[in-house]
């Protein structure tokens, strides 16, 4: 493969620039642990940031730090943790998932927008950028946002660019909010007869007054909890005499929903670390991935119509919001998705498949026309020649 | 004073026409076009500027909307949303050629959905009408914006509002699930729904904060929030403003995210007093209002160890609240800060820049040097944990002189807040009152991306024209 990964934004900016003259597309990559997400890209060169590495800045006091987008995201872990802070969304290291040897950037978890468990309460990924810098897909080098944790200057283009995919500018560099860590973290298992009661569990915990940070639903329970059948399990971080404190009221308060177990430091760490790389889901490595986004209570319904479909194997987050899907690589499983997916009035993301099926359906929702045309035009101003990843999101 | 374009030699000239238009479109109650009427409209929180504009309309539904808009843009007219017009940086300013489409008749609450955690509402819903919605439930709408009690929900949505408690709930755009979006063309468009982060880009993170240049927004699903188990405040005077900053960022440092952390420099700290006698201590220099939520006990630990922090830096006083009664006391004397400082001075700006936390010694100095290098006083509240600060700017409205001194102190000040490393503005919006300052922040070719993303929506540049955007440069605006 034919891949150019300069060290200079102003190097990058230049092959963009010549890409952009000779009407070549670019596959826009850190460094391609996502490859297999969404469609593949149909271009003959490489553009990677890889070597737009290291932390350009940070604040601890004021709860911001700036990386160029090629830093891996273990690094700025490691930074943050010595501060005693870390990534207020919780992004999903997706190694096992898709099979890379290398972690994730930071311009790549951007690019993706992916959050994890703690999304529920403190947002997504695109709500920690405080500012990016890119390159426009003629060449051009812009910033947007800033620094500041409030900052309502000019259209917001972070949010634009977080979540595009690299298909509207190449992110060079990103600041992001970051928040301490919390000193302890507990957890409470409910064993639920079916989706529909954890569901109820879970909105009982998130609509309570004690700040759960995690709500999610394994189908199959998990070994470090002892429990085989369907587990809702709801998460407090905080201050240890808190995380005590409020998950004695919560358990109380969730009584009613099922039998219920608690635990305490590294075990209920590692248990979310495995919800946020989505291992309870228990994807074949032959089986395509999707992610679907709904209101709660559309979760039952929705992974009922999918196990009837396929057989769907399934793990819930954000209190039932977001349902991980595993099952065959098939145009019928996807359809089944799509379809589940309008059911709900939610969204769908074709995750992670082979090129075989995600060239052959849409991998995201269709857009309205109207909407669709301003899709069109506003990725005719950031990128002209159309040279950004093509194809990555749609046809 | 900020210019404001050219009005439409041919939109004027086709008033009445135009008035007949609109009156087949809408209901008759729902079209105003005599001056008497029209005045109430002539300006918003940014009281400085006024005009009035060609016609005012009032529509009901999403789909009276989106047929004006559908009209104004075939027929080449300007168009200007408003909605509870409280925008301190004159966002809903109209002009002479402009109509605006006001939205304070749509204010149904639509759906209200507590397992789901959401609220669908119409765009003229005030902020605290939400939270009034779902309060008796134990729930609330987080974002609290001071203006809360008029500002209205699509108001807050195009301006991407804050308020004193988004430290720890984050603003507006934080806090949105879906949007019912009108295009100039007059389509109208589900943005999001009553589900977390959409396939596809983020429109619902474009669009909000977008102050109205990308078309207007009629309906808009919530978030809502469980309310804490209670909440109470403590106060914290020192004798220096450093002082104070350092003791601000021990207290992040700790590990401690208050759920506010409210600065105010002497000036504010005497004009609140005098106005709320809230027993703010008079002698300080600076002093912190600090709050933290949880269950009695839970407020007891967090106060105690914030107690602890502040006593290294020597405070001259601190008081901590022993009861909600006392906590609301705290507060009333900010709450009340810039009806406190009209007390002093029957004109002021409010100003809005962002600087890193950091920087706030070194920008209240330089704050001083120029209150006295312009002869107007100036008081400064300060959002000190997100580092949002609202420099209260003192003038005589009755003398030109002193209003164009205040704007220039004013835009002096934001200009540092950029060479500092911040930002124009934290949440009131760039509006006219800060456009021609976007060249501070922006590069040209910065600006010109943002101006061709805007085109991207509105081709004409008919909504919420000579906002936001500098006019020279601006395609379709002859300044």
């Amino acid at each position: 493969m034919n891949i150019s990964a300069p060290d200079t934004e102003e190097a990058l900016a230049g092959e963009v620039a010549r890409a952009h003259a000779a009407r070549e597309p670019l596959a826009i990559e850190g460094r391609g642990t996502k490859r297999a997400m969404l469609r593949p890209v149909q271009a003959a060169r490489t553009l990677s940031t890889r070597n737009l590495t290291g932390i350009t800045l940070y604040r601890p006091t004021e709860l911001m730090i700036r990386a160029r987008a090629g830093t891996s995201i273990p690094e700025i872990e490691a930074a943050l943790a010595e501060n005693n802070q870390q990534f207020v969304a919780e992004p999903p290291d997706l190694r096992v998932l898709f099979g890379a040897d290398e972690a994730a950037t930071l311009g790549g978890v951007v690019s993706a927008n992916l959050s994890g468990p703690r999304r529920i309460m403190w947002g997504a990924m695109r709500d920690h950028v405080l500012g990016i810098r890119a390159v426009t897909g003629e060449g051009a080098i812009f910033r947007s946002g800033g620094r500041v944790l409030k900052n309502v200057t000019g259209l917001d283009l972070c949010k634009l660019l977080s979540g595009a995919h690299g298909t509207l500018g190449v992110l060079t560099e990103v600041t992001l909010k970051v928040l301490p860590a919390a000193e302890a973290t507990g957890t409470l298992a409910i064993r639920v007869p079916d989706v529909a009661t954890g569901v109820a569990a879970l909105s009982a915990a998130l609509g309570s007054p004690y700040g759960v940070s995690g709500a999610a639903l394994l189908m199959e329970g998990h070994d470090a909890l002892g429990m085989d059948g369907p587990v809702a399990i709801a998460r407090i971080e905080d201050f240890a005499e808190s995380v005590a404190y409020r998950l004695g009221r919560l358990r109380a308060d969730l009584a009613a929903h099922g039998e219920i177990s608690q635990m305490d430091g590294a075990p209920a760490r590692s248990i979310w670390r495995a919800v946020r790389d989505a291992e309870p889901l228990g994807a074949a490595p032959e089986d395509a991935i999707w992610r679907l986004s709904v209101a709660p209570s559309e979760a039952a319904r929705a992974t009922e119509s999918l196990r009837l479909a396929f057989g769907a194997k399934l793990m819930l987050d954000w209190g039932g919001g977001l349902i991980w899907v595993a099952g065959p690589a098939r145009e019928q499983a996807h359809g089944a998705v799509m379809q589940a997916a309008a059911a709900a009035g939610g969204t769908f993301t074709l995750f992670r498949a082979p090129a075989s099926l995600a060239a052959s359906v849409p991998v995201l929702p269709e857009e309205p026309l109207p909407l669709a045309a301003i899709a069109r035009r506003v990725k005719a101003t950031l990128d002209p020649g159309g040279v950004l990843n093509p194809g990555r999101m749609r046809v | 004073m900020i210019s404001l374009p050219a009005p439409k030699p041919e939109v004027l000239a086709r008033r009445d026409a135009i008035l007949a238009d609109l009156a087949r479109l809408l209901p008759a109650d729902a079209v105003i076009g005599e001056t008497l009427r029209l005045r109430p409209y002539e300006t918003d929180g940014l009281s400085a500027y006024r005009q009035i504009p060609l016609a005012v309309v009032l529509p009901r539904t999403t789909q009276e909307v989106a047929s004006v808009l559908r009209y104004c843009n075939a027929n080449g007219i300007r168009v200007v949303p408003r909605g509870a017009g409280t925008s301190l940086s004159g966002g809903a300013l109209p002009l002479a050629d402009a109509v605006v489409i006001g939205l304070m008749r749509m204010n149904r609450i639509r759906e209200i959905n507590l397992e789901d955690r959401y609220a669908i509402v119409e765009a003229g819903v005030t902020n605290i009408g939400i939270t009034k919605a779902v309060e008796g439930d134990g729930f609330f709408y987080a974002p609290d914006p001071s203006s809360q009690l008029a500002c209205m929900i699509g108001g807050n949505v195009m301006m991407n509002s804050g308020g004193a408690h988004c430290l720890k709930y984050g603003v507006t755009a934080n806090n949105l699930l879906g949007l019912t979006f009108v295009t100039i063309e007059g389509e109208i468009i589900e943005i999001g729904g009553r589900h977390l982060d959409s396939a596809g880009y983020d429109w619902l993170g474009l669009i909000t904060g977008s102050e109205g240049q990308l078309g207007m927004v009629t309906e808009v699903t919530v978030r809502i929030l469980r309310g804490p188990e209670g909440a109470r405040a403590m106060l914290a005077a020192f004798d220096s403003v450093e002082v104070a900053g350092a003791a601000v960022d021990a207290i992040i440092g700790s590990g401690i995210i208050p759920v506010a952390l409210e600065f105010m420099d002497k000036p504010c700290i005497h004009a609140c007093e005098a106005f709320a006698h809230a027993g703010y201590p008079l002698d300080a220099e600076a002093m912190l209002i600090i709050e933290v939520e949880g269950s009695i006990a839970e407020q007891d630990m967090l106060l105690d160890r914030i107690r602890g922090i502040c006593a290294r830096f020597k405070p001259t006083s601190m008081k901590v609240a022993e009861s909600a009664e006392q906590s609301a006391a705290i507060w009333k004397g900010r709450k009340g800060a810039f009806g406190a400082v009209g007390r002093i001075s029957p004109d002021y700006l409010c100003m809005d820049g962002t600087i890193p936390t950091g920087e706030l010694p070194h920008v209240l100095k330089r704050i001083g040097e120029m209150s006295v290098q312009y002869g107007l006083a100036v008081a400064n509240v300060f959002h000190a944990g997100d580092g949002n600060l609202h420099p209260l700017i003192m003038f005589d409205a009755n003398d030109a002189e002193s209003f164009h001194k205040a704007e220039a102190f004013g835009a002096d000040i934001l200009t540092l807040c950029v060479e500092v490393g911040g930002c124009l503005t934290g949440e009131h919006g760039v509006g006219v009152e800060k456009r021609d300052l976007m060249t501070k922040q922006f590069t040209a070719p910065e600006l010109d991306l943002q101006r061709a993303v805007k085109s991207a929506f509105d081709p004409e540049w008919l909504l919420n024209t000579a906002k936001v955007f500098p006019l020279a440069g601006n395609p379709k605006i002859a300044a």
